[in-house]
């Protein structure tokens, strides 16, 4: 689906300068709202080319214990939908450009409602959604009232979204295709760069959009190595356990917290250019 | 999104449609990675369905592994006691391994079988569907790992021993607060992370379609029977049905057969805990809850106002289960069955009630039932014939029920 928006204006951008992207994920509100703003601010600045924000939910079925822990990290601090929306704002008032997408579970967002969250995320500068459990069978109910208010609906595809299926995942997808590089939760093993390529390949005969690569990417250099497979990859559990890392006894954040992750991405990024 | 409410219907026996929704309960609410996986499920279901070898396999052990029928007893001094109804008891405690939950683990580990898969695994709360899976897995020699909340391996020692002989592999769940929903959460990790070999034994009647049609299906035996156990002692169908709710697997077995009977009325019991008033002290998500989508499908669920799951609180571990199955929300919503609940305080008084009057232990679920009917059979006439779901069996209660009454073990 071809549609004109941030996302697909960055994606553009880079392709004419021949460069790959690096989206970052990290959870909104972790380790509390003012380090997560300071960190998620910090990101366009540090490379980060795409910025995907979770949104925190006690029961993370496809994440890993990295992420699992970030979102309880930011529930305990407070965070709720209404936070989440209030963040992008507040990244918005400092960075226009960088497209911003809104990553987590159907239900947070079903209990807000569908049409006030779609109104409220376009409003506070929302491009992008990808939530994890809503497939295409189930396009009616958010998707299609997404596309139809300019937003981009990323949908991930998987090593088990066989050729059969792949059309289906792909019809109301638009500004990126995000490809699981393994089967199993975020953070888990890496995948092998051959069963990557090949995948991405497939996944390519198939549509014009990017492809992010992600799940289990955790150095600079894995990050350059599955990026030459697609466009761009994701790295997320690599950048909360950063979080997580500088966190002191209490679970507080410290000096570092915000500068220790964006020093990570900067070499993540710097990976991808050199 | 029309609410089946609105709908006068001429049968509340066809759901789900063929998208899995039940009204606008249910669905396939899971991530890509499983997609294709249940929609495999699916059509390997609807194979099996339509190949007479399966029931007839699924018969064969129903009767002599199982021990099925299971009788339909008249409760005796209960009725005289309460004098109202005739109260019956739907006597699925006495199947092998305790439960009703055996029904159901047959039946998917034959469909298993079918399918080629050569590794189980399982979620378990009170640890009774636990100790189904792994006694049918002993049986088929597959290998099997039961994910439980470290919380109910505390508290349910009994079924951790009887998993741990049967040769299952136990996988204590320390996150959230280590109950059902936290192990179902493990169990769905570790199914997208095995795609290829492994199936998923889900225990209750909830899940992504098509779980809880399927579920549904193999526990319907339990009804079915009764229309006929029935039929032979009064010449006649129930008039009322109790039955407990946790995912709730137990009542729509008993439930479907009957759901067209217009004259008989179902009453489904959930976990009142400390009471409904109580914030987070109770696993009533249809009564203290609200919709929402959890574990692969919309239905009734215990959360707060941002969307996010609460822990619930029973002292049965096998209801303490933060949502339902969606057939039971839609059923609630149409207005076929009433749903009520029951106190932690309550089930225990209804637990020695019927040891005492019949007997029989009962466990802490089906006491929850067993408390409605004390409430409900003496409002009814004594022609009013009253079944209700005895769907386990009390042994692995004891520690629970006897610290509650300061009962030295």
């Amino acid at each position: 689906m071809k549609t004109d928006t941030r996302i697909d204006k960055r994606f553009a951008k880079l392709r004419n300068e021949r460069r790959k992207a690096l989206v970052t994920f990290v959870t909104a509100g972790d380790p509390d709202y003012d380090t997560s703003l300071k960190i998620i601010s910090g990101l366009p600045g540090a490379g980060a080319d795409v910025i995907e924000i979770g949104m925190p939910f006690s029961d993370p079925m496809a994440d890993g214990p990295p992420i699992q822990a970030s979102g309880l990290r930011a529930l305990k601090a407070g965070q709720n939908m209404i936070k989440t929306l209030q963040l992008v704002r507040d990244v918005r008032k400092s960075d226009a450009d960088t497209p911003i997408v809104l990553m987590g579970y159907y239900n947070p967002i079903y209990v807000y409602g569908n049409e006030r969250f779609l109104d409220d995320a376009v409003a506070a500068g929302v491009d992008g959604l990808i939530v994890v459990d809503v497939p295409p069978e189930a396009d009616d109910e958010l998707c299609v009232p997404a596309i139809a208010r300019g937003l981009n609906f990323i949908r991930l595809a998987t090593p088990t979204t066989d050729d059969k299926r792949l059309p289906a995942v792909l019809k109301n997808t638009s500004g990126f295709v995000y490809y699981v590089s393994i089967t199993g939760i975020t953070g888990a093993g890496s995948a092998k760069a051959t069963d990557v390529g090949r995948q991405v390949a497939r996944i390519k005969k198939s549509t014009d959009l990017p492809v992010a690569i992600g799940f289990g990417v955790k150095t600079p250099e894995q990050a350059k190595e599955l990026a030459s497979h697609g466009d761009a990859v994701v790295v997320g559990s690599a950048l909360v356990t950063k979080i997580a890392e500088s966190l002191d006894k209490d679970g507080k954040p410290t000096a570092t917290t915000a500068s220790g992750v964006l020093q990570l991405v900067q070499s993540l990024s710097g990976a991808l250019k050199s | 999104m029309a609410t089946t409410a609105d709908v006068k219907l001429n049968s509340y026996r066809t759901g789900p449609d063929d998208k899995g929704f039940f009204g606008m309960f249910g669905g396939r609410f899971v991530a890509e990675t499983l997609m294709p996986l249940i929609l495999e499920l699916e059509r390997a279901y609807e194979d099996a369905k339509a190949d007479p070898t399966f029931q007839a396999e699924i018969d064969h052990l129903n009767l002599h592994y199982a021990g099925r029928p299971s009788p339909l007893y008249f409760a005796e001094r209960m009725t005289n006691e309460l004098g109202g109804a005739k109260i019956y008891f739907k006597r699925d405690e006495l199947n092998h391994t305790g439960s009703h939950k055996i029904n159901n683990c047959l039946g998917q580990i034959l469909l298993a079988r079918r399918m080629g898969k050569t590794r189980i695994i399982a979620e378990t709360g009170a640890g009774q569907h636990g100790v189904a899976v792994a006694t049918v897995c002993a049986k088929y020699g597959l290998p099997c790992e039961i994910y439980m909340g470290a919380l109910d391996v505390e508290r349910q020692a009994p079924n951790v021993a009887r998993m741990r002989l049967l040769n299952a592999k136990l996988n204590p769940v320390t996150a959230g607060a280590g109950t059902l929903k936290d192990a179902m959460n493990e169990a769905l990790r570790d199914w997208v992370t095995n795609v290829t070999d492994t199936y998923y034994l889900i225990g209750t009647a909830a899940g992504p379609h098509p779980y809880p049609a399927m579920v549904r299906d193999f526990q319907s035996i339990i009804g079915k029977e009764t229309r006929e156990q029935m039929i032979a002692a009064e010449g006649r169908v129930p008039d009322t049905l109790v039955a407990c709710i946790g995912g709730g697997s137990n009542a729509i077995g008993l439930f479907h057969p009957f759901l067209d009977d217009k004259g008989t009325a179902i009453y489904g019991v959930e976990a009142g805990g400390h009471g409904l008033d109580v914030e987070n002290g109770h696993a009533a998500s249809m009564n203290g809850g609200s919709p929402g989508v959890l574990h692969g499908n919309r239905t009734y669920l215990l959360q707060d106002s941002d969307g996010q799951i609460l822990e619930g609180h029973s002292i049965s571990a096998g209801l303490d289960y933060p949502g339902v199955g969606p057939e039971h929300s839609w059923l609630k919503d149409a207005g076929r069955v009433t749903y009520v609940s029951i106190t932690d305080k309550e089930a225990l008084d209804a637990l020695q009630f019927c040891t005492r009057m019949e007997g029989i232990i009962p466990a802490l679920e089906p006491s929850h039932a067993l408390a409605h009917v004390m409430k409900l059979a003496p409002t009814l006439p004594k022609d009013n014939l009253l079944v209700m779901n005895l769907c386990g069996r009390g042994d692995k209660d004891l520690f629970t029920v006897a610290k509650a009454l300061g009962m030295k073990i």
